[in-house]
């Protein structure tokens, strides 16, 4: 490394830490302020350190509405990306192996997935007349529908390099379709699942849109609705709300740290000529 | 011996299609035929273009759309150049790169709502950390978000914080992808810096740009999140979107109109996205 490397290296490191550090610090330290504190929207360091006082206080809110919306969240996330996983990585596996006037249709539809906003009005009447609406059910389903494009493209590429002379070997030993796919095909597969699960339970559980229109009502709140709600009325206690948001912020920040390759592996997936 | 079945059954894609079919094709077929009606999600009653001419006569509405495209060509425009130029910066052996890649990254996986309250926080006109600071440099901060003018690019820069991080990991993986003999081969023929990065590394870096430019149009023209979370479309209808004016126009029960605008977001992607995916395709890599 040259002097000069070092240098803008330094440099850097100064710009990004105000740019992207900050914001992060300024959660922190008005999450541990008290209310007439955080009310000055000031960057000092708190009077008085209350991260825990504060901490309970806003899991309390509204009859521990909190922890109601991290369960909420924790079931849609870990239920959709499971079918996900399962579904995407089967239809990768049929649009891979068997070529026909079908994968036309499929890339079609992939296509329109990873493009097309959702309807949402005419959604809400399907899911009405289907009896899921307002429902963790309809939810978790419309979580699969939307992921699914990404899923599958992803899947696709990654089984195009899992050679097929391992199916025709298990198809040889007397294998049946769905114990070639679970027992042989689908244990290959392991690197691209977890990038996806990753990727995926991140996306899912940041989502805000989808569960504000699709699960409207108290008791099936969501944990980036409580932040909505909280942010009318917290107007007067940032504390709160900024301790809501340092919450919110820890899962994908742990995610991160274990499994930082995958994320990176997953989101700049098409980067590169494939 | 009776044809025997293939091992890839056509059942394994079902499941998946009964579920794409119902929630997502389903909805965007209806949706073209329900934005032709007054509809309370019970009765319909067609009404032919009237929620298309509303939405074209009504100021407001009108401003959505030009709103859209504005955010999206220019979070586009910023997180293409940027993404690249910071790209090329962290791969080019500077002290702690891989810390610099880490935390430019972090942002992209927060939620939108805790970035956009933060950030509204952040931009209050008078006290927050901003002007506070523009203010101790002698500086008189505007209203960020107050400012009828400027409240959209305000939106942009926090959409530009929270997103560059995505296209620099997207072109630092398109970088890797560049074969180092190009390199070599133009470092030998005497090319200066400039040249390097403007015919060499811009030309095969392409597949990232393209993926650059689709994701970031695409997110862009459907942005609702963060705009939600810092304006709510305001001050009056001037950071409004169409994503949001759907969202307006349903929670007011105008569901019809909500389904239209969503027709006309439907169509105005399309339009945009395919013939720029068409001319990236056709246009060759000349070296």
């Amino acid at each position: 490394m040259t002097r000069r490397q070092l240098y803008i290296g330094i440099a850097s490191l100064i710009a990004c830490g105000l740019i992207f550090v900050l914001p992060f610090l300024f959660i922190f330290i008005t999450a541990a302020k008290t209310k007439q504190d955080a009310a000055s929207l000031t960057f000092t360091l708190p009077q008085e350190w209350r991260l825990l006082q504060n901490f309970i206080e806003v899991i309390q809110t509204r009859n521990y509405m909190l922890l109601l919306a991290y369960f909420n969240s924790t079931i849609i996330t870990v239920t959709a990306v499971s079918l996900l996983v399962l579904l995407g990585a089967m239809v990768g596996y049929i649009l891979q192996r068997r070529p026909s006037g079908w994968n036309r249709i499929i890339y079609g539809s992939v296509l329109a997935g990873l493009m097309i906003p959702p309807a949402v009005v005419p959604t809400i009447w399907v899911l009405q007349s289907i009896g899921l609406f307002k429902s963790i059910t309809g939810m978790i389903l419309i979580q699969v529908a939307y992921g699914l494009a990404f899923t599958v493209l992803m899947f696709r590429s990654f089984i195009a390099t899992i050679p097929r002379d391992l199916d025709e070997a298990a198809i040889i030993d007397g294998a049946k379709p769905l114990q070639i796919f679970f027992r042989v095909v689908l244990p290959l597969l392991k690197p691209v699942t977890v990038t996806i699960i990753v990727v995926q339970s991140i996306a899912i559980f940041n989502d805000f849109t989808n569960p504000l229109y699709y699960l409207p009502g108290r008791e099936n709140v969501t944990v980036q609705l409580t932040l909505y709600n909280f942010q009318g009325q917290f107007q007067t206690q940032y504390n709160l709300l900024f301790m809501n948001i340092l919450l919110v912020t820890i899962p994908p920040l742990i995610v991160f740290v274990f499994f930082n390759r995958q994320i990176v592996a997953g989101m700049t997936a098409g980067a590169v000529k494939g | 011996m009776a044809t025997r079945k293939s091992p890839y059954p056509y059942w394994f894609v079902l499941p998946a299609a009964v579920i794409f079919t119902a929630l997502f094709l389903v909805p965007t077929a209806a949706s073209f035929w329900f934005s032709l009606t007054r509809w309370d999600l019970f009765t319909t009653q067609f009404i032919g273009l009237d929620n298309y001419r509303q939405f074209f006569r009504e100021p407001f509405l009108i401003q959505g759309l030009i709103n859209t495209i504005i955010y999206a060509v220019t979070t586009s425009v910023t997180k293409t150049i940027l993404g690249l130029l910071l790209a090329v910066l962290l791969t080019s052996g500077i002290w702690a790169q891989g810390l610099l890649r880490t935390v430019i990254f972090f942002p992209v996986l927060v939620s939108t709502i805790g970035v956009g309250i933060t950030f509204s926080v952040l931009m209050h006109p008078t006290r927050g950390l901003i002007n506070v600071t523009l203010a101790a440099m002698g500086i008189h901060g505007p209203g960020w978000l107050t400012d009828p003018a400027l409240a959209l690019y305000s939106i942009v820069l926090v959409d530009l914080w929270k997103g560059i991080g995505l296209a620099t990991v997207i072109y630092i993986a398109g970088l890797a992808s560049i074969s180092p003999d190009y390199i070599e081969a133009a470092r030998i023929d005497g090319a200066t810096r400039r040249q390097m990065f403007f015919r060499v590394t811009v030309p095969l870096v392409k597949p990232a740009t393209i993926t650059v430019v689709t994701l970031s149009l695409i997110g862009g023209l459907r942005s609702f999140d963060l705009i939600w979370a810092m304006t709510r479309g305001g001050p009056g209808f001037s950071s409004d979107v169409l994503a949001s004016v759907i969202y307006k126009q349903y929670q007011a029960g105008f569901y019809g109109l909500s389904t239209a605008g969503n027709v006309i977001l439907f169509v105005l992607i399309g339009a945009i996205i395919l013939p720029i995916t068409a001319w990236f395709n056709r246009k060759e890599v000349d070296l």
